[in-house]
């Protein structure tokens, strides 16, 4: 089934000496967000450069609904800038817009609605040069989305941006999932990423770590239970068999139990050394799965 | 989307962005008042006749004064005493008294030659009319014999054109092929650190945008060209400055066929240069050898049109595809035609290469942000 799929097969580029991207693949498909995380200089940029075949690559294909892929397609949001400084807003838009083939007529129609769309009404007929950065991205986005694309890419989307606008963001990402768009977009931010993709590749070095969706990387690994116990003296729990402490911190231990291993055993453990005020399960996060991957926001 | 509407979308935002930018607007004004200052200098220069002051028996010589077809201004003074009076401060330049025979001029430190020249003329006259006179001849009849006797002038060739439209041309073709060529250069260095060239390869072709900017610049350019140098010569030949000659309209159109020519010749290396930097501020490193070349070639162009204008040194010089644009419209009232169409066969073959090399360096080279991309990768890769 590859209808309105985005297919990215096995794809290398080195640059010199340096391995940047070593037969990566992935897929987006309509209506999901696929993150692509990591931290620097794990190739997601490169890897979404070829994705939009701006940059070629040494090897693999990139495919859309079956077919390689063409100029046209994409909706892109570079890292940063993207929009041509001097320039004024509206006339941004629509440029863009007709250089997708839109008509005048229909350019200018979908700039304003993307303008008000992202309360950029009053900023339409000023320089882009003179915007704030927060007016700037929701720029670039509407730069994204003007052309109506049937593929949207965004590289670090929420870079800079305050909760608010990182929800804002993700919602109008939505809408355009739920109308059949496949979204690619990369963070450095694996919170940002577990929280509103839908599956997630995880690069490193220029190799797919790990790729699924959020359940299915964080289920595949140890379930991870919290343990509050006052009394309890470290090393308490290492005659459990099955468990691996993560971390102590003065009364609360984070536990990693393996497959098969029994939490009431656990549990019983605890009880043996006083009062216990919380024993909680849960999965780990994406940071906790991916230490390496982690980086300041 | 098909590439020519590609190109013609992107080259109509270059247009409108330059055109409205006030910088453009500015600096049109501000040359088109250089030029024509300098016309009008020039005219306040050349346009300095005498003014002369008659006095006492002298007066008589006025008609024939003005006769001579020499600029000479006739300033009424009531006596010798205020004519002294005007030459020292200065509000005539001589002060001529006396009998017709012994004129004496009074000047306040030198006397125009082409004024001393007609004047001495006429005391020559007066004494020979005086010694005809007195030995019985008609002076009148031999007056008229004596004018019509002339050396007979044979030219072998005919006469060279005033030099002086030629060299405005080439100055102000050449000054906007290289102010026009560097902008390239910068400007797609600008795009590209902004971004803004990433997210137009994602719908047009890297060589839609490097046409687009050429064709951009290069009508801007176009239109700087021959404003000044239409206003320029025009304000020239109504001042008077120039004579109004019959080649100078073909030397301003053959100017416009050289530009469309020279400009992307040198563009094209200039848009190599800029998309091989990924910062404005480096863009100098690369284009310094493009701009090098266009600035001795430009110098080099002056100079021989300057020295010798129909010289053999530029009849050779013009043939070469990069001196060519500069040096073929002043020669366009002058060079056969088949100096005319090698220069153009050659320069078409030359643009053939640039245009290969340029698209080639700055296709590779724009699809590689964030550092400065070796002249080598970008030829190879």
């Amino acid at each position: 089934m590859t209808a309105r799929l985005l297919e990215v097969d096995r794809i290398s580029r080195r640059f010199g000496t340096a391995t940047a991207l070593d037969q990566v693949s992935f897929a987006a498909r309509p209506g999901e967000l696929f993150g692509l995380t990591g931290g620097r200089g794990a190739g997601k940029t490169t890897a979404l450069r070829i994705t939009l075949g701006v940059q070629p690559a040494d090897s693999g294909a990139v495919r859309f609904d079956g077919r390689p892929i063409r100029r046209g397609l994409f909706g892109y949001l570079p890292e940063e800038g993207g929009l041509q400084p001097r320039m004024r807003v509206l006339d941004q838009l629509v440029h863009l817009g007709r250089l997708h083939g839109l008509s005048t007529n229909d350019a200018h129609g979908s700039a304003e609605r993307w303008l008000a769309r992202l309360g950029l009404g009053p900023q339409r007929k000023a320089q882009i040069r003179k915007l704030g950065a927060e007016a700037r991205h929701r720029v670039r986005l509407a730069a994204a989305l003007v052309s109506d694309p049937v593929v949207l890419v965004l590289d670090e989307p929420f870079t800079g941006l305050d909760p608010a606008a990182v929800t804002a963001t993700c919602e109008v990402l939505r809408e355009k999932a739920a109308a059949g768009v496949p979204v690619v977009l990369s963070s450095r931010r694996l919170d940002l990423v577990e929280r509103h993709c839908d599956r997630v590749g995880v690069l490193r070095a220029g190799r797919m770590l790990a790729m699924g969706t959020i359940a299915e990387l964080t289920g595949g690994a140890g379930r991870r239970l919290t343990v509050t116990a006052p009394r309890a003296r470290p090393g308490w729990s290492t005659a459990v068999p099955g468990v691996r402490v993560l971390a102590e911190h003065r009364e609360t231990t984070v536990l990693e139990l393996s497959r098969g291993a029994d939490d009431q055993a656990v549990l019983a453990a605890a009880l043996a050394t006083g009062p216990v005020t919380e024993f909680s399960h849960r999965l780990p996060s994406l940071a906790e799965l991916f230490p390496d991957e982690v980086s300041a926001p | 989307m098909s590439g020519i509407r590609a190109v013609r979308l992107l080259t109509t935002r270059e247009l409108s962005t330059r055109f409205r930018a006030r910088s453009f607007v500015v600096s049109t004004v501000v040359l088109l008042l250089l030029v024509l200052g300098y016309v009008l200098v020039q005219a306040l220069l050349t346009d300095s006749g005498n003014r002369v002051a008659l006095t006492g028996q002298a007066q008589g010589i006025g008609p024939r004064l003005q006769a001579t077809g020499e600029r000479i201004e006739l300033v009424p003074v009531p006596s010798e005493q205020d004519g002294l009076e005007r030459v020292r401060d200065g509000g005539v330049d001589a002060l001529v008294s006396g009998s017709v025979s012994r004129l004496r001029i009074t000047v306040k430190s030198t006397v125009d030659p082409e004024l001393g020249t007609v004047l001495d003329g006429i005391v020559r006259e007066q004494v020979l009319d005086a010694e005809l006179s007195a030995a019985q001849l008609d002076p009148a009849s031999i007056r008229q014999t004596v004018a019509a006797a002339h050396a007979e002038v044979r030219a072998l060739e005919p006469p060279a054109p005033d030099p002086v439209p030629a060299v405005v041309v080439a100055v102000l073709l050449g000054l906007s092929l290289l102010g026009y060529g560097v902008l390239v250069a910068y400007e797609i260095a600008d795009d590209k650190a902004a971004r803004a060239t990433e997210v137009l390869l994602t719908v047009v072709r890297p060589g839609h945008l490097l046409c687009a900017k050429v064709f951009g610049a290069g009508l801007a350019g176009l239109v700087h060209f021959v404003v000044l140098a239409v206003a320029g010569i025009a304000a020239a030949v109504v001042s008077g400055v120039l004579p109004g000659s019959a080649s100078t309209p073909s030397i301003l159109i053959w100017g416009v066929v050289w530009y469309l020519l020279g400009f992307p010749l040198y563009a094209l290396l200039y848009a190599a240069a800029g998309a091989l930097v990924s910062r404005r501020e480096d863009t100098p490193s690369t284009a310094w050898p493009v701009c090098a070349v266009q600035t001795i070639c430009f110098a080099a162009g002056l100079v021989l049109l300057a020295g010798a204008p129909d010289g053999d040194a530029i009849r050779v010089a013009s043939l070469i595809p990069l001196l060519s644009p500069i040096l073929m419209p002043a020669r366009a009232a002058t060079a056969a035609p088949w100096e005319v169409v090698t220069a153009l066969l050659l320069t078409i073959a030359a643009l053939g290469v640039t245009a290969w090399l340029g698209n080639r360096i700055h296709r590779n080279a724009v699809r590689r942000p964030g550092h400065r991309v070796r002249l080598g990768n970008a030829v190879r890769d």
